[in-house]
This record gives C-alpha cells, structure tokens and sequence, in this order.
C-alpha cells in the first residue's frame, strides 16, 4: 500500500497528528508495533493536564504547553472525552519552597499561563483539609486539569480512522528504504508500505526508529515512573491536582484524583536501560507511597488496587524535538515528547500537520471531516429513565459484565465494533473500564474473552491480553 | 415497580437456603435475584468433594451441594431471575436490578437479604512489584476456566497462598496435566486444612513453601517467572533467600472479601474485621429489614455453615416480614485476646432461643481454652486441643444466660492458652 | 521401617507413626489420640485410597464439560491414570446427576458418575 504520510506510532502524539491530517485529503497511515494505540509512554503517565508554568520560556515545551493545554477542554468535549479542570497546586513545605513558587509564577506568565496565584496556609487548607498540616503554601493553577491519556488517544484515533485515517496495527517498523520513486518504503517482520512523508513519532523508540534512515542525531534515555492507583472509596481525599515542589529528576510525586474517581499517586523516576521495561520495583513503589504521604498523610496501603510503570521518553536536549530530520526533509522526527507531552499533544499535532502541508505546498481540504465521535455508552453514568430507554432498544445493554465498574455486554461490543476496534482484553479493558475495578477482572475477565470471541469469531485460547505472546487460555482441558 | 414480600440478592448456597426458609415460615411473594445463569453460585464450580459433612451427613462435590437447594427453589413458587444484576437498594428497601428480558426492575421489597458472597483478592491488593504481563490470575478465576469453560490457564503453575482454594487448584491442575511447582505461603503455616494439605499436596509431591511469598514477576508478554522469597516474622522478605522460579502462571489464592458494594452504598454499619455489615442474631443489619448471610457477611470455610447461617437469616426475615418492626434491645459481643470477631455482633436481649455465636482466632493454638465473659465476668469457658485462624469456632449462649443480661452489656470471647 | 503420616479423619491433624516389619504389617501404631486415627492410619499404610474428582467432556451440551466424581475411594496409586483414562472419554448431552460415566474404571470396580446437571444445548 502506498500513502502520501505515514505515522511511525499510535500514541496521543500520532493519534493527534494522525487527526489534524485527516481534515485534509490526503492518504494517511498509523502505525503501531503494538496490538493496539497507547500501549507506551501514553499508556502509564500520571493524566495531568498542566497549565504549563515548568518549561523554560521560549521553549516549545513551553509554547506548545500552554497551546495545548487551551485546546484541551474543547477537543475533549467533540471527542467524549472526560476532562475536568479541577486546576492544581504546587505546594511548599518551607520558606525556601515558597520562594521557588514564586519562580514558578514568574515562569507561568511569562509562558502566557492564565490565573495563577499562591495560596496562603489557610486557604490551602480550606481547599484541601487532608493535605499535610505542614504545608504553607501553593501556587494555584487553574487551567490545570486531568483527562485519561488512553481514552483520549483511543477517541482521537477511533475519530481519524472515521475521516478516513488507516490504522495499522501490530506493525513493528524494522527497516526503512526508498524506492525508485523517492517515497520511503516501511518494513516489518512480514509486510511493507510505502509513504512519501514518514512522521516519527515513536516515543521512546524515535532513537532507533530515526536511525533506520542513518539520522544518529537523537537520544531518547527511557526513564521509569512508577504509579499507584487507589481505590474509589478514597478518591476524594483531594481535590486538585497535588504536586510537590519539583526536583531534577521530574515533578515529583503527585497526588490526584483520576477522571474516573480514583485517586493516583506517583510516579518514581529511574533511567533504565530497556525501552519497554514496564515492570513495577519494590523500592520504587515504596518510594512512591512514602513520599506521597508527605502530601497526604492518611493514606494507606490497603486501598490501593494497583500499581503499574511506564516510561517517559526522555531527550537530554530538554526540549521537544520536532523538525524535518538532517537526512531527509520528508521525514519528521517528533521526539523527546515527555511531561508536558500529553498536554501538548493537540498542539504538536495542529505543529506538525502545518509543517507537513507546507512542505506538500498545500493540500485539498477534507469537506467531509467530522472534529468528534458519537458519544459512547456509558451504562454507569445514566439514570433510570436513560437506562429503560437503552435496554428497550438494545439489550445487550441489560446485561452487566463487570460488577465493579457496572459495565454491560453492549458497551463491550460497542468497544469490539468502533472503528480501531478492541482486539483484546486490554483493549476492552482500556476502552469500556471493564476489569479495572476492585476485583481487577476476576470475575469479568473470562466473560470478557468469551464476548471477543463470539464477537471476532475466534476460539477462547485465540483471545490475547494485549496481543503477541499474551495469551490468556492454553487450549481446552480434554 | 413490582411489590414483593421478601427480595434475596443472590441465589448461591445462602440466598437460597434464606429464601426457602422464609417460604416455609410463611413468607408468600419471594423473588430471588442471581447474577450467573444458573442458581448455585461459587458452588457450581467448586467440583471436588468435601461438602455437605456437617448439614446432609454425608460427602458432596458443590454442584451435588448446590443442586439439593436448586430443585427445593424450582419446586416451590419462590421466583427466580438469573442473568439478573442488582444496581442498588434504596433507603426504603426498593431493589433496582437489570437484565437482558425484564430490563430494569424496581421491585418493592419489605425485606431483603443480601447474600451476594465474595470476592477474591487481586494481584493489585497485594502490590507485588513486577510486569503486567497475562498468567498472572486469582485461583477461583482459573477454577472457572478450568472445571466450567474447559479450558487451561497454564501448564507450569506457581499458586501464591495455601488456603483451601489454592490447595483445591494444585491437585485441580495437576490431574489436568499441568505441572504445579509449588505453593508459596505467606505465613508459618497453611490456612488451608490439614486433609487438604495431604490429598492436594503430599499425595503430588508439590512442596509447600511456608514463610515465603512471591517479590517479583517477570515476562512481557506471557509469564516467564517468579521470584520468591523467604520472609521473617514481620513477614518481610529476607534479601538473599530470592530464587527465580521459571512458570507460564501465577495462581492467586491470598483471601476472599465480602462483597459489600451494594451494602456500602445503603450506608449499612460495617465490621472492619469482617468487612461484612454489622448483624444481629438474626443477621438483620444496622438497616431495618436488610438482613446478610453468608460469605457476604463473614468469610466462611464450609458451606454447611453458610446454609445454617442463611436459615438463620431467612428466619428473621420472615419475622420481620409477618411481625413487623421490633424495638430491639441489644448487648454486644466483642472479640478479645486472640479472637479475631465474632458473628453475630449483637443480640437482642428479647431473643427466645439460645444463640451461637460464631468467630475466628488469629493465630495456631494448641491444647488452649475458650473463655466467655460477660461484663467482665466469666459465664463460660471450653477446651479446645486445636484452634486454628482457618477453621470457624463456635460457642452458644444459652437462653436462660441472656435472660441475666442488660442493655449495652456485653459479652466478650477470648483465648486462653 | 517407621512411616510418619497425618492424621485427616478430623482437623486436628495428629502426627501417626506406624511401625512396619519387612513384609508391610504393621507392629505397632503411635501419636494418634482417637480410633479413627488408629483406622486410618492402618488404611493408609496397607492400601490408600482416594476420591477423586474431574471432568469428563460434553458433546452437544451447554457447557464444553460436566463434572464427574469416583462413586467411592479408588486406590491412591491410580489416581492420574483415572483422570487420564477419564480425559478420552466424551458423553453427549443431556446429562443427569448420578449418570455412570465410566463403569469400574481400569478395573478398580468403582464407577466414575456425573456430578451436575448438563442440558442440551
């Protein structure tokens, strides 16, 4: 197959690009290695929206920040994607913190950040009454918010894909070549594509994937965070965005609610050798928990209901990398997209979609392109009323697959049917919330894989957890 | 919104021996609820033997167990709804449910009997570090695969706790051909029982691993392995005894929460030990007319015990049901010294019967003495050769003892070695 | 030769040991503090044995599956031949409780019966 753009990566960063170049007619490809969009750094990130005081003014960090993060709350909404801007706090401990919001302040307006202002102890505690009683103060960001990272890139691809993106999974990109006509041919394991532009956006991998073209200039050192996910039931022991004073090393360890009504807490920061080193550490995640209490004392240990890491792509530039590559104009590296990466990720891909139509010297508009998806199906959240309307319509609706989170059959097929399709559990998982409640898929979990086979019209030992080597049942038992 | 005598929210071992208890005593609109598609609950696939000891006199696999109350509830006019959730129960006993041919149903209850079981503990409550990869699942889930779809979750199987469902699933897998390297356990010793530890393990030669646990969990995409770990007194592992033991799985089988959702949202009073509700003798709740039996209420070991608890609550239903509400006179019981808690938590001085009180100890005893006081005062005290935090213990108060006791009063269980 | 076994006829769970000559019969019978244990201990040295319980596959039913058990105790040394011979085995749906599986399995004389309840799909 043959495309005039093909994107080297399905994360928010891609799925973003992958949309705006879907408003022109142009022949666009998503490529992902994994089974499924936002299975690396996007996958496991700590959800914040920032407002966008913590990058040196001047930077793109800096502008594409704050340009994103404006974009947000309406690219949310035409997508059905939660947001909320619950705003943030960076609190102090001493006076020498205090002065150092000050900075952050100073910082914030010089990068055109609107509303911030530093709390006093009483206010703070007024706002937040379970926040350490040694804290003194806060620097207040309103424009802060907290989105789900995966369900937005999820939107985001489901809504390219349905003006006419392709997205191709399970797509490994081991090797890049030119063929006769000058377009870049793109191979994996078993199957190649051609495209006249190539848009790396490869997140940990832009390194190597960069280097298939000879281009060396880029560095990405994966850096570890690890998470911990406590149950509802504490989901409102704060109510902003809780962050410590930042270190070298990152923003430090936050506390904050979840769209979903958990609350989050991490992450650690460990520069690791493996690029898709995911596994959680012992010390990392009691380092994550201890530091945590110093924002909120009274949290325990037993109301967490999972943990999981993942990996912030790292570039020792300290910047965003995003340009036409020294080796090739028509290949665009977008690297080194860490914090503040999900919250720039509308505005990279409005930066990157204007760059590629540049150098295409324009491009047909897309008159038929919708900016959102239909809402999906969220039994949860509905009355009574809704609910007897839903199920009359369709009763796959009046069946409850998972208990924790109360989602139904319907919604799980919604999620198997939508353009980019769950594949597997993780995908249903991912799309539905089916599985990630207090019993964590144990009783869901095998109903979930008896629904993707019906519905995919494979065996039970055929479904996968999230694609490759991942399989979940080992043949029948006789 | 339909009127019904009695609403049951689950149809496994408890709701039904709740619900056909209630019919006898009188009880005449009793509508059943069940989430599965057949009535039977955890039972169904619970195939070994073991069950029906104490209640039927005689040894039963689960689905055997279950089917003597399936064709009690089929033969009787009790109604039934599988496939059938319960989303809420309102302050004034309204029970709003859902499936696939009634929708949604609010059923208008004057009593009911929560007796949906419980749940397992995940991977995530215990916070073992490590990757997210598939093979890693609760021992009750791979029973499921196993005995009801037919289906293997692994072939090399490292099973992490050694209470009874952990020991049931290594002989389980082992006859289904899949080579069980060992059970790890937290503790010093099994909370598993003895009969178990020796058919499920000895008799396959699957060392037992006491005082250990798993610290990490390796494989991208399929289980590869496990680390274990000897662990000290405070159960912290020792550094230098790690050793990486190679499996495709990671059976879960570290306890059963009370699955209390439902409860919780109606604002009932709680046990924090139990994490069930808090209950009278009659296992009526902090809620007037919500009653809970069964594992719902407190975790429990036999079924038969759950059976008799559950007939208990139907009891009380239906006198709930057919007498109406009772300004109740309460003393308390309490577990001390050793005595983890008790069931029930209170009992109504009015009470015309003896009461069992039911509890559990937190540790190993031997050759030890139960010890009940009152107010301080011993009222009863039995030898015991053998107490162990796995088996339920049980002690009644006589009626004529309760006659002697005052409101707010209360009556405390201890171990005395 | 000394055998050290547990006691499970109750949860007590007694340490026994049998003291045995050459031929396997047993001298003398220690650290049991019942009758049952005594018996017990007797069976399980000279021939154990013991229930089991599997499944056996289903043609044309609801499940692929319905549970079996092992009318009585079949000799312990069996026990993974039995669920083998058990794994070749498929019946067809409608199965009752009580339905014979499997008559005298590998000629130990005890039947294999059906412990559910398998309808027609």
């Amino acid at each position: 197959m043959s495309y005039d753009v093909a994107i080297i990566g399905a994360g928010v960063t891609g799925a973003m690009i992958a949309r705006e170049l879907s408003r022109y007619n142009i022949k666009t490809a998503l490529i992902e290695r994994c089974s499924d969009m936002a299975m690396g750094t996007t996958k496991a990130n700590s959800a914040i929206v920032h407002a966008g005081f913590d990058a040196v003014p001047g930077t793109l960090k800096a502008k594409l920040n704050v340009e994103g993060t404006s974009i947000m709350p309406e690219l949310c909404s035409v997508l059905h994607v939660p947001f909320k801007p619950i705003g943030s706090y960076v609190v102090a401990f001493s006076k020498d913190e205090i002065e150092h919001l000050e900075k952050l302040k100073a910082r914030g307006e010089e990068n055109g950040v609107p509303g911030l202002r530093i709390l006093n102890s009483d206010e703070l505690h007024k706002e937040e009454p379970n926040l350490n009683e040694k804290a003194v103060a806060a620097l207040f960001a309103p424009t802060a918010g907290i989105v789900c990272p995966y369900e937005l890139t999820i939107a985001t691809v489901e809504n390219a894909v349905t003006n006419g993106v392709e997205f191709i999974r399970n797509f490994n990109v081991i090797a890049i070549d030119k063929n006769a006509d000058g377009n870049f041919v793109l191979k994996s394991e078993d199957k190649t594509i051609e495209a006249e532009y190539v848009i790396n956006a490869a997140g940990s991998f832009c390194d190597q994937v960069a280097s298939l073209i000879g281009d060396d200039s880029i560095t990405i050192i994966p850096r570890k965070g690890e998470y911990m996910l406590m149950d509802r039931a504490v989901g409102n022991k704060v109510s902003h965005v809780i962050f410590q004073c930042p270190s070298k090393m990152g923003k430090g360890i936050l506390v904050t609610p979840t769209v979903d009504g958990n609350l989050l807490i991490g992450p650690s920061a460990i520069d690791i050798e493996e690029k898709d080193d995911c596994a959680t550490t012992a010390d990392g995640l009691d380092g994550v928990f201890k530091t945590a209490l110093k924002s909120v004392p009274s949290l325990t240990t037993r109301e967490i209901i999972t943990s999981f890491a993942g990996i912030r792509a790292h570039s020792p530039t300290d910047d965003f990398i995003i340009e036409s590559s020294s080796k090739d104009d028509k290949f665009i590296n977008v690297a080194g997209i860490e914090s503040p990466g999900l919250s720039s990720a509308p505005a990279i891909g409005v930066y990157v979609c204007n760059m590629v139509i540049e150098a295409m010297g324009g491009a047909e508009k897309n008159v038929d392109f919708v900016p959102g998806r239909p809402a999906p199906v969220r039994f949860r959240e509905m009355n009574t009323e809704e609910r007897k309307a839903l199920i009359e319509k369709n009763n796959a609706y009046g069946r409850i697959i998972c208990r924790c989170e109360t989602i139904t059959e319907g919604e799980i097929i919604d999620a198997i049917h939508a353009p980019a399709g769950a594949i597997d559990v993780d995908g249903v998982k991912r799309r539905t919330r089916a599985g990630m409640g207090r019993c964590q898929g144990g009783f869901c979990g095998s109903k979930v894989v008896e629904i993707l086979a019906r519905e995919l019209g494979q065996e039970l030992d055929e479904i996968t957890k999230c694609g490759g080597e991942s399989k979940i049942l080992f043949g029948r038992t006789k | 919104m339909i009127k019904y005598d009695l609403a049951v929210i689950g149809g496994g071992p408890a709701g039904m021996a709740a619900a056909l208890r209630a019919r006898e005593c009188g009880v005449e609109k009793i509508i059943v609820l069940e989430r599965a598609e057949t009535l039977g609950g955890i039972l169904e696939q619970c195939i070994h033997t073991g069950f029906g000891l104490h209640y039927f006199k005689t040894e039963l696999s689960g689905p055997e167990y279950a089917a003597r109350f399936i064709e009690l509830v089929e033969d009787s006019d009790i109604e039934v709804k599988i496939d059938t959730m319960v989303l809420s129960i309102s302050d004034d006993n309204v029970v709003t449910a859902v499936n696939k041919t009634d929708g949604l149903l609010e059923i208008d209850a004057t009593a009911v009997i929560l007796a949906m079981g419980c749940r397992e503990r995940p991977r995530g409550a215990l916070n073992i570090a490590g990757t997210r990869c598939a093979g890693v699942l609760s021992a009750g889930t791979a029973q499921k695969y196993v005995n009801i779809d037919g289906y293997m979750p692994g072939k090399e199987v490292v099973i992490l706790g050694s209470g009874d469902i952990g020991l049931i699933m290594a002989r389980r897998m082992t006859l289904e051909g899949a080579k069980v390297k060992m059970v790890c356990e937290l503790m010093p010793y099994s909370s598993g029982l003895t009969r178990n530890i020796v058919q499920c393990l000895d008799d396959f030669d699957i060392p037992l691993k006491l005082s250990t646990t798993v610290i990490d969990i390796h494989g991208k995409e399929r289980l590869e392995g496990v680390t274990i770990a000897k662990v000290d007194d405070n159960r912290r592992p020792i550094p230098g005894t790690e050793e990486f033991v190679p499996c495709d799985t990671l059976m879960l089988s570290v306890g059963l929460i009370p699955e209390n959702e439902l409860s919780k949202n109606m604002g009932i009073e709680f046990d924090p030990v139990t994490n069930g509700p808090v209950v009278d003798e009659l296992r009526e709740t902090s809620h007037p007319g919500v009653f809970a039996c069964g594992n719902v209420l407190h975790v429990h070991d036999l079924v038969d015990f759950v059976t008799k608890e559950s007939q208990i609550a139907g009891e009380g239903a239906a006198k709930y049901i057919l007498g109406g509400k009772t300004d109740k006179k309460y003393v308390k019981t309490k577990g001390i010294n050793g005595v983890r808690y008790i069931v029930p938590q209170k009992i109504d001085l009015a009470n015309e019967g003896d009461v069992e009180l039911y509890f559990r100890v937190g540790d190993v005893h031997k050759n030890a003495k139960i010890i009940v006081t009152y107010n301080g005062q011993e009222i009863i005290s039995r030898k015991r050769p053998r107490l162990a935090p796995g088996e339920m213990e049980n002690v009644v108060i006589k009626n004529d003892m309760l006659k002697n006791f005052d409101e707010n009063g209360i009556i405390e269980i201890q171990v005395e070695d | 030769m000394v055998k050290d076994i547990i006691c499970v006829a109750c949860p007590m769970g007694c340490q026994i040991s049998v003291d045995m000559n050459d031929n396997g019969e047993i001298l003398s019978i220690s650290g049991n503090t019942c009758k049952r244990g005594d018996a017990y201990a007797r069976t399980e040295c000279t021939a154990p044995a013991r229930s089991l319980t599997t499944t056996v596959k289903v043609s044309g039913g609801i499940h692929p599956v319905v549970p079996v058990k092992s009318a009585q105790a079949v000799p312990k040394g069996l026990i993974m031949e039995c669920a083998k011979h058990i794994a070749s085995l498929e019946i067809k749906a409608p199965v009752k409780i009580g339905d014979i599986v499997c008559k005298d399995i590998l000629g130990t004389g005890v039947d294999i019966i059906a412990t559910n309840i398998c309808p027609e799909a």
